[in-house]
């Protein structure tokens, strides 16, 4: 079966979030806290999935961006105090520096030293964040003074409209000229340069614009939740979160990886009466989906045949 | 106006490690020729073609691209000064259509093209038509047969108009038929004024097209001509058939298993994905006896030989002894003695000698290992020297040995040797070549052999099978082969 066009992907997605924008009027507070929170868990997922999709390269470190961006932001509200939106931009500034520092070392080195490298840089900003207390809070974490809104309701909407317009340019980049390039680099790096194409510079492009939607995710993530901690923005097991949101959401998809967050929130949120279990069955379930489902719930949905 | 040479290569070095691939090459190709470069499995001729392309580095010498040097460039930039290079497999990408796969090597190498360029969609569909692709260019290349994922491969190379064109083993794969129109294709774009590289085994399959060929041996160029002198050349003739060959056949009825052969392969055929890796092949090995199976790389041997270890789902069948070994696995199969030495000898790199011996024999009680491993030192008398040394750090000669000696510690009663010879010097050939006479002089031990170089293969066969594009073309002693085949080989 042919899947589904491109175009017609994005009409179903803008009328699916244009329902989600009036879900403030159905349920509670708690709820939209919820799906906030996995809205960004969105972005941060379909910023991995355009480096694993399409460039091909297993970062095992979003959270190394992630993390970046919202200490910087936080930090820098901490100390000075200027507007919001300025911590946001330098957060997102720093991310995309930070990525660009660790991208050009790692993209010179191939296969799983690739991911090695994302994995240590995630440990060494950790390590900083902890050792580093006096400006980051330490292990307490950091508590920011700013916050966007008190709203439920404008930190959702915000959310929801941020990771739609996110979801858009990724999705559509993905899809673009360039997106078949990077696909190509990730796919076979010798036949892309024997086309003639600078897979390194390709790769480089990608990792920023992972790194920027990354980064800026987290700056706005903190300044909805009011605090920002190494253990909800940097510890590995946020970045194993990410990868699983995107890899049941469907690789290669951008936007399965919105499903595959929404998912894990939900999840976690409906077994939270077994405790500790719940973890368990949520990797699981992730499990299962990557043996049976490689294609992921969006594979499912637009029905397109991943060929192996 | 002088033609101007399109590819100009001169002094062209690359050493692996110890190894040296490719020593002071040199070949021109003007504009408007074809030249072939041929060499057996192990010449370094793709290796040529990668340092052309600058997917490796040359160590030291030129590459002239229409007069430009690129001898080190990144083979992004080798590509934009007019080169091109058509892969012998191809990795298309399969969520994408196959105009999409032509549009992708007509986009510019620019991060800012980030909408579709119409007059590329009309270009896509010219060169797509230009190739034979018209039919099928809004399929998935999942669903085309493998013709046609070539043909993508060679759009996807001319789509930037190169000057010069590489292409890897053109006809590898394809029916008579395929062979036919590839070609046709082939002298086209050659008409267009491109210079053209054919990088093949012999001379037999490009000999219809080429102008000139160059043949190469241990990445060394031996000889250079047109395909018929080439053909006639001495030192090609002496790499492919050998000087004069030696033959200790023993007659088939000398074999007492006559009415049961140890093992038999019957009506086998294998498919990898489209392509048909082996058509009907039927040979029979008796207890005892050494065949040899010849043929050029990519005939079919090692796919033949991986079936019989197992390694291979397959139609038709193979019996040991009569009993049928489908539904035995791989590890089974081995274990109940037939053997394989791979040709990629996948051995234990960072493992000592002995400790790569000693695996070799774990299944057996130590005081037998131990028997078993003096007697291998005494038919390898070097590995008794190497013993401490680790595997990785050998030559490719004793790292042959070393595989061979490691199967042989299991015991095996059927040996299966994968190209032995691949890659190493004629002294070292010596050496295995007096193993293998001992042990079929002093042992039991049956061997099967697969080989493209014809000296080593004949003076150690009892019967001798060649192997062509999948098929088993000729069957017979080795006394027979060198007047009946010898020329057809080339």
């Amino acid at each position: 079966m042919q899947s589904l066009s491109t175009t017609r992907i994005l009409l179903i997605a803008l009328c699916v979030v244009i329902a989600a924008a009036f879900l403030p009027l159905r349920v509670t507070g708690y709820i939209l806290g919820l799906l906030t929170i996995a809205y960004y868990t969105g972005v941060f997922a379909m910023s991995w999935d355009l480096l694993f999709g399409f460039a091909g390269e297993v970062n095992f470190g979003p959270t190394f961006l992630i993390g970046t961006g919202a200490y910087t932001a936080g930090i820098l509200d901490t100390l000075y105090q200027p507007p919001i939106w300025l911590c946001v931009a330098a957060g997102t500034l720093a991310a995309v520096a930070g990525g660009v520092v660790l991208a050009l070392p790692a993209l010179r080195v191939r296969g799983p030293y690739f991911g090695l490298t994302t994995l240590v840089a995630v440990l060494m900003l950790e390590n900083f964040i902890i050792v580093d207390a006096h400006l980051t809070g330490g292990e307490n974490g950091l508590a920011i003074p700013d916050v966007i809104s008190i709203s439920d309701t404008v930190n959702y909407e915000i959310a929801l409209w941020f990771m739609a317009v996110s979801g858009a340019i990724l999705f559509w980049l993905a899809r673009s000229p360039v997106g078949l390039i990077l696909q190509a680099s990730g796919q076979d790096a010798v036949q892309a340069g024997a086309l003639g194409f600078n897979v390194t510079k390709h790769k480089l492009a990608a990792f920023i614009i992972s790194a920027f939607f990354s980064g800026l995710a987290g700056a706005l993530l903190v300044f909805y939740v009011g605090s920002a901690s190494a253990s909800s923005v940097v510890d590995i097991t946020v970045g194993v979160q990410i990868i699983i949101a995107a890899v049941i959401g469907g690789r290669r998809t951008i936007l399965g990886a919105v499903l595959g967050a929404i998912f894990l929130v939900a999840m976690s949120e409906a077994l939270r009466p077994i405790g500790d279990l719940s973890n368990f069955v949520v990797f699981a379930m992730a499990l299962l989906v990557v043996l049976f489902f490689p294609s992921g719930f969006f594979g499912l949905l637009t029905r397109s045949k991943e060929p192996n | 106006m002088a033609a101007e040479a399109h590819l100009e290569v001169k002094g062209l070095t690359k050493r692996f490690g110890g190894l040296v691939a490719v020593k002071e090459m040199a070949l021109s190709i003007e504009a408007g020729k074809i030249l072939g470069l041929i060499g057996p499995n192990g010449s370094g001729k793709s290796t040529v073609m990668k340092l052309i392309m600058g997917i490796e580095r040359p160590d030291t010498g030129s590459v002239r691209v229409n007069g430009t040097e690129v001898a080190g460039w990144p083979s992004h930039r080798i590509a934009r000064m007019g080169a091109g290079i058509v892969f012998q497999h191809s990795r298309p990408l399969h969520r994408q259509t196959v105009l999409e796969n032509i549009k992708l090597a007509l986009l510019p190498d620019k991060l800012t093209r980030l909408f579709v360029d119409p007059a590329t969609d009309d270009h896509a569909r010219v060169i797509a038509k230009r190739v034979g692709l018209d039919a099928v260019l809004d399929r998935r290349p999942g669903t085309l047969p493998f013709a046609d994922l070539r043909k993508i491969e060679i759009a996807k190379a001319i789509a930037r108009n190169p000057q010069v064109l590489l292409i890897d083993e053109p006809f590898a794969g394809l029916t008579p038929a395929e062979t036919a129109a590839f070609s046709d294709l082939i002298c086209e774009l050659r008409d267009d004024g491109r210079a053209v590289l054919l990088v093949d085994h012999n001379v037999k399959s490009v000999a219809r097209l080429v102008d000139r060929v160059l043949a190469m041996y241990v990445g060394e160029r031996i000889a250079e001509g047109t395909a018929d002198e080439v053909m006639r050349n001495e030192t090609v003739r002496r790499v492919y058939l050998g000087g004069s060959i030696e033959t200790a056949a023993r007659p088939e009825s000398a074999f007492r298993d006559n009415k049961t052969p140890f093992l038999e392969v019957d009506k086998l055929s294998v498919f990898y994905g489209k392509a048909q890796a082996l058509d009907n092949v039927s040979i029979h090995v008796h207890a005892s006896e050494f065949v040899s199976v010849v043929g050029l790389n990519g005939a079919g041997k090692t796919t033949l030989f991986n079936a019989i270890s197992g390694l291979l789902p397959y139609s038709g069948d193979i019996r040991r002894e009569g009993s049928t070994l489908r539904g035995t696995s791989a590890a089974a199969i081995a274990r109940g003695g037939i053997v394989q030495c791979p040709e990629g000898r996948e051995l234990f790199t960072d493992m000592t000698v002995r400790e790569n011996l000693d695996l070799g024999g774990q299944h057996l009680p130590a005081a037998e290992s131990t028997e078993q491993i003096e007697w291998l030192f005494d038919l390898f008398p070097i590995l008794r020297a190497r013993q401490k040394q680790h595997a990785g750090t050998l030559s490719g000669g004793e790292q042959q040995m070393l595989t061979i000696a490691r199967a042989l510690m299991m015991k095996p009663k059927l040996l299966i040797l994968d190209e032995p010879t691949l890659g190493l010097a004629p002294v070292i050939l010596e050496q295995i070549s007096k193993a293998l006479t001992r042990l079929r002089e002093t042992t039991p031990i049956t061997v099967l052999l697969g080989e493209q170089n014809v000296t080593f293969a004949l003076p150690h066969a009892d019967r001798v099978y060649v192997l062509e594009h999948a098929r088993i073309v000729w069957e017979g002693g080795p006394a027979r082969f060198a007047a009946e085949m010898g020329t057809g080989y080339l």
